[in-house]
């Protein structure tokens, strides 16, 4: 496989480095203390196309691949996980199902201002009953006739404070399973925030990621047009499985990015720090844990890039799918980051535990990542249950 | 209407300084930025087409893997690169670097009321004197230390800001201006920039395209024809921590005891 990046790949890794070191590391300890959404982080990213990356001209998108993607989310959450994930969640999981599975006239309404930044995008699956068990879902879809009728709730729903489209998912009917016996219909929607009957509440007091704004829609007698269908009736469940294999590899990259980001502090931390009359850089047992952790990140890299790379190949047409590889590179890269942050935290000592040094916030926001958008046990199921398929 | 931005690329100074054996810096070993002062030139020109729509061109003199610094220019906005390069030109000072860059600016070719941009001073030379030379050779008005540019009707309103204060002057275009860093602050590439900066025109100027060019004295470029030659470079000593001192009488002691009273 080949890893070498292409001339535009290296020119958009050095841009994103760039504005992450000047405008987004400045904020990142604000945006973890106070809770802060950094709205004109997001405005100056929208500016600079970061908003839609890998999507084509056609539709707004910056003409881009996944894998350059990838190294936004990643370089972004070497500083800052919540400013990572606020891209990840906008693009996997919202502008992606809508220009995977939209009709012309939704991609033409939509995706331009996801594209743009003008809107950020969401995605509501997950329900106060069905977490891991998405199938457990309760919020229901009625046809009226000239539209549909939402009634329901998500919870911890990624930018949901600030998203202009959520993907929802509900259940559209009972039909009949292969063996005849009654099983939920599931469909997707496109709700946007304005529409009646829908609200946004409180947002959740997280251990990291605190930036985030992670909240819980509610739907009323939520009047969705009848063209906000995403994807074909009852095929709902699919699309959401599909739309979050692609978040998997965002979530990685995120992952990804955080353990850098540890490991980028740390060195610069161990050869600043004194004791016993040298810098703790000399000592072996620092020396063997940072050798450690670099080839685990490593390894979760490569692993990440892969399955970039595999979507990049979907994504130009070829009939493959990524759910294992973006399952792999999600479970490796977010372990990876809860261990290697875990482990900087121990090299930093006790200044590492406290909040005058970025290293702790970086250990609380890499825990989120063996959770959201499928648990990393919910990746052992995707991987094992292709292998005894 | 054009704007046209003559830029350069320069050693990384936050990396390691090379020479050579002759005393010029090797400038193959270093890393490479856009001299950050040319970054407030691209972006007043950049800045001028989007209230104008003119065309932005980035002219570079130096060696092929210039190329690159002109593609992320372009990433940035600018419309074409012109790479000025050959061994011919190679070891210029600014008196014949301005020879050679005047004359790719007139094979661009300057309108009237097109603008040449340059920055102030390169990090590596500190002169200031190539943008002031190309427009003495090019016969157009100058401004220097521009810090803020406003375009009418007739002309252009420039501030420049000096020393002790600021002077605001009318110029008439063609001209050439020289931006310092209070000028702007320079925009990042943007992704879609990114993937069409390497489908944007890019033309090579070498010796034979601008031999003939009446600004130039062949015999008065490169290194040989150079009236001025860098005599050594070298990195300057690392300076020590320093100590802070308590009192007068603790500095008094150490420099007592290094024997330096």
């Amino acid at each position: 496989m080949d890893f070498s990046l292409s001339k535009e790949q290296q020119l958009v890794q050095k841009m994103y480095r760039e504005f992450a070191e000047n405008e987004v590391k400045p904020l990142a300890k604000k945006v973890d203390a106070e809770e802060y959404f950094p709205a004109e982080t997001v405005k100056k990213m929208a500016k600079l196309g970061m908003m839609g990356i890998y999507f084509p001209k056609e539709v707004g998108g910056a003409g881009g691949d996944v894998l350059s993607y990838v190294m936004a989310v990643e370089e972004l959450s070497k500083v800052c996980g919540t400013t990572g994930v606020i891209v990840s969640a906008h693009t996997s999981l919202c502008a992606a199902p809508i220009f995977e599975n939209g009709t012309p006239e939704q991609k033409e309404k939509y995706l331009p201002k996801l594209c743009s930044g003008e809107w950020v995008g969401a995605f509501g699956l997950t329900e106060p009953g069905a977490g891991t068990d998405a199938q457990g879902q309760q919020t229901t879809a009625v046809d009226m006739g000239d539209h549909w009728l939402l009634n329901g709730s998500k919870i911890f729903i990624t930018n949901a404070g600030v998203a202009d489209v959520f993907i929802i998912i509900a259940i559209t009917g009972i039909v009949k399973d292969r063996k005849g016996r009654p099983t939920k219909e599931i469909s997707a929607f496109i709700v946007e925030r304005n529409f009646p009957g829908f609200s946004v509440g409180k947002p959740e007091d997280k251990m990291g990621i605190r930036g985030s704004s992670t909240c819980e829609l509610i739907m009323e007698d939520c009047i969705v047009p009848k063209e906000n269908l995403l994807g074909a009736k009852g095929k709902g469940f699919a699309l959401a499985m599909k739309t979050l294999d692609g978040g998997r590899i965002g979530i990685a990259s995120q992952a990804l990015g955080i353990a850098e980001g540890a490991l980028d502090e740390t060195v610069a931390y161990v050869k600043e720090r004194k004791q016993f009359g040298r810098s703790i850089a000399q000592f072996q047992n620092t020396q063997f844990e940072l050798a450690e952790m670099k080839a685990r990140v490593e390894a979760a890299k490569y692993l990440v890039y892969a399955a970039a790379l595999k979507k990049q190949q979907a994504m130009d047409g070829a009939k493959v799918r990524y759910s294992v590889e973006a399952a792999e590179a999600k479970l490796i890269a977010s372990r990876t980051a809860s261990d290697v942050t875990r482990r900087c935290v121990q090299l930093f000592g006790g200044y590492g535990y406290t909040r005058d040094y970025p290293i702790e916030r970086m250990m609380r926001d890499a825990k989120i990542t063996e959770i959201y958008e499928g648990t990393s046990e919910v990746q052992l199921m995707v991987i094992s249950g292709d292998m005894l398929k | 209407m054009k704007a046209i931005v003559c830029v350069k690329q320069v050693p990384d100074t936050q990396g390691k300084v090379a020479v050579k054996p002759d005393g010029t810096m090797d400038r193959a070993a270093m890393a490479t930025i856009t001299n950050p002062d040319d970054l407030n030139a691209v972006e007043a020109a950049l800045q001028l087409k989007e209230e104008t729509g003119c065309e932005v061109i980035v002219v570079t003199m130096g060696p092929p893997p210039a190329e690159g610094m002109l593609r992320e220019l372009m990433a940035r906005g600018a419309d074409r690169g012109v790479l000025v390069s050959g061994r011919e030109f190679g070891g210029s000072d600014t008196f014949a670097t301005s020879q050679i860059l005047a004359a790719a600016v007139n094979k661009i070719g300057v309108g009237p009321e097109d603008i040449v941009f340059c920055g102030r001073q390169a990090i590596d030379g500190d002169t200031a004197q190539v943008g002031p030379q190309i427009a003495e050779k090019l016969h157009m008005p100058q401004v220097t230390y521009v810090t803020e540019i406003q375009k009418k009707a007739d002309g252009l309103v420039v501030k420049r800001m000096l020393e002790d204060g600021y002077m605001e002057m009318k110029v008439q275009t063609p001209c050439l201006l020289t931006c310092i860093k209070e000028l702007n602050q320079p925009r990042y590439m943007s992704v879609p920039g990114i993937f069409e900066c390497y489908a944007k025109p890019l033309d090579i100027f070498d010796y034979n395209a601008l031999k003939d060019d009446p600004l130039i004295e062949t015999d008065t470029i490169g290194l040989k024809g150079s009236p001025t030659n860098v005599y050594k470079s070298f990195a300057p000593p690392v300076k020590g921590a320093g100590m802070m001192v308590e009192s007068v009488s603790q500095l008094v002691g150490i420099l007592n005891d290094k024997h330096l009273i």
